[in-house]
């Protein structure tokens, strides 16, 4: 089954298709459980991709920028299919929130004067700076446990320079990617060691 | 031109968002409420909540959801291509690559720099929300009348839930939600 055979293709296309638009529909909590759910699909149940190769293209979904959902997505649909099934999968993954988001867009226009609908969202965004908060106290211990005292500067850094500074994310963003790559490029070809 | 506005703004999100979810939530906070004033932060926050509670990366959902506001399904079309281009472009060629050399090692090396640097911009991004939330006029004052206690004490509960308790946190943000509807019935319709 996992050698696919090319008059299969428009079977492959149509079950990607099925399979992302019913994860996007039914996936909450973000992009890592949708790429679990990936994995849980093709890996072991069809059998197209093998675990180790899916771990790989799992890692390319999560260092590229972007939606991880949609990323996911891409990797599995050109692993499967090239090109046509980068389509299929990507149009999967995003028909779900956007057929929602429009509908509740909608709605939001209705309802944002309404006292009750405007209690439950002020409620919530404490309780939403809540998940922030400890979302970003684990990724935070994350980097404090590299040991790398680097990390850790970049981290202090940037926080302060966006927060009270207001400089643009972006410029902070390519600044730490160009140091990060000539950090790597350095430990590479030894250029710090003296 | 608000179509190749959106579609611009948009276009960068999907570009400079590394680690997804999370982190894509300042640049999108920046293109949407400081740049274009497309939202107020209130309701970018709103929209940081629907999120949470609906299907779908945030990315893709502040674009249906801007692109509608401002310019109808249109918008919210463009505004949803322009954020999943870069992805595609960028993510076909990595896989591309991968399936040709399988070393990827110096794009792992950059991409570790950039993790603290995503950690201290969603750090940001979770201030400003609670600044709003807790500060009647979104500055850190402590005259009287400006402190939302019953927001720190919801806030509180929602970190113990989420900590200790190890409570979905769909789950706690509804009871946030719950809470303050119970609170507002009690107050303005039932007038205790």
């Amino acid at each position: 089954m996992r050698e696919l055979n090319p008059n299969n293709k428009k079977h492959v296309l149509f079950t990607l298709f099925f399979a992302t638009l019913y994860l996007s529909t039914f996936t909450f909590g973000g992009g890592y459980v949708i790429v679990t759910l990936l994995k849980d699909k093709f890996v072991d149940h069809y059998h197209w991709i093998d675990e180790e190769e899916m771990l790989d293209l799992v890692a390319i979904a999560q260092s590229s920028p972007g939606a991880i959902a949609v990323n996911g997505a891409i990797v599995v649909g050109y692993k499967l299919c090239g090109i046509p099934g980068v389509f299929v999968s990507v149009l999967g993954a995003i028909l779900p929130p956007m057929v929602i988001l429009s509908v509740i867009s909608l709605f939001y226009q209705a309802f944002s004067t309404n006292p009750y609908i405007s209690a439950v969202l002020s409620g919530m965004s404490a309780g939403v700076g809540a998940v922030i908060a400890s979302v970003v106290w684990d990724m935070g211990s994350g980097v404090v446990k590299t040991h790398d005292w680097i990390n850790m500067v970049i981290m202090v850094i940037s926080f302060c320079i966006s927060y009270f500074l207001n400089v643009n994310v972006v410029i902070i963003i390519i600044t730490v990617a160009v140091f990060g790559l000539i950090r790597t490029l350095g430990n590479e070809k030894g250029w710090w060691k003296k | 031109m608000i179509y190749l506005k959106l579609f611009i703004s948009f276009l960068q999100i999907g570009c400079f968002s590394f680690g997804g979810g999370y982190a894509a939530m300042p640049l999108i906070q920046e293109q949407v409420v400081t740049l274009n004033h497309w939202l107020t932060l209130d309701a970018f926050t709103d929209l940081v909540t629907i999120s949470q509670m609906t299907p779908g990366p945030i990315a893709v959902n502040a674009a249906t959801f801007v692109g509608t506001q401002i310019a109808g399904t249109p918008g919210a079309i463009v505004a949803t291509l322009g954020c999943i281009l870069p992805s595609c472009i960028f993510v076909t060629m990595l896989a591309f690559i991968y399936t040709k050399y399988r070393n990827l090692s110096l794009l792992q090396g950059t991409l570790s720099a950039l993790r603290p640097a995503v950690v201290a911009l969603i750090a940001n991004a979770g201030v400003t929300i609670l600044v709003s939330a807790f500060f009647r006029n979104n500055a850190v004052s402590f005259v009287s009348g400006n402190v939302e206690i019953r927001m720190i004490v919801y806030f509180i509960v929602a970190i113990v839930l989420l900590r200790k308790v190890k409570l979905n946190p769909i789950l706690v943000m509804v009871l946030c939600g719950g809470f303050e509807v119970g609170y507002y019935t009690l107050t303005h319709v039932i007038h205790i």
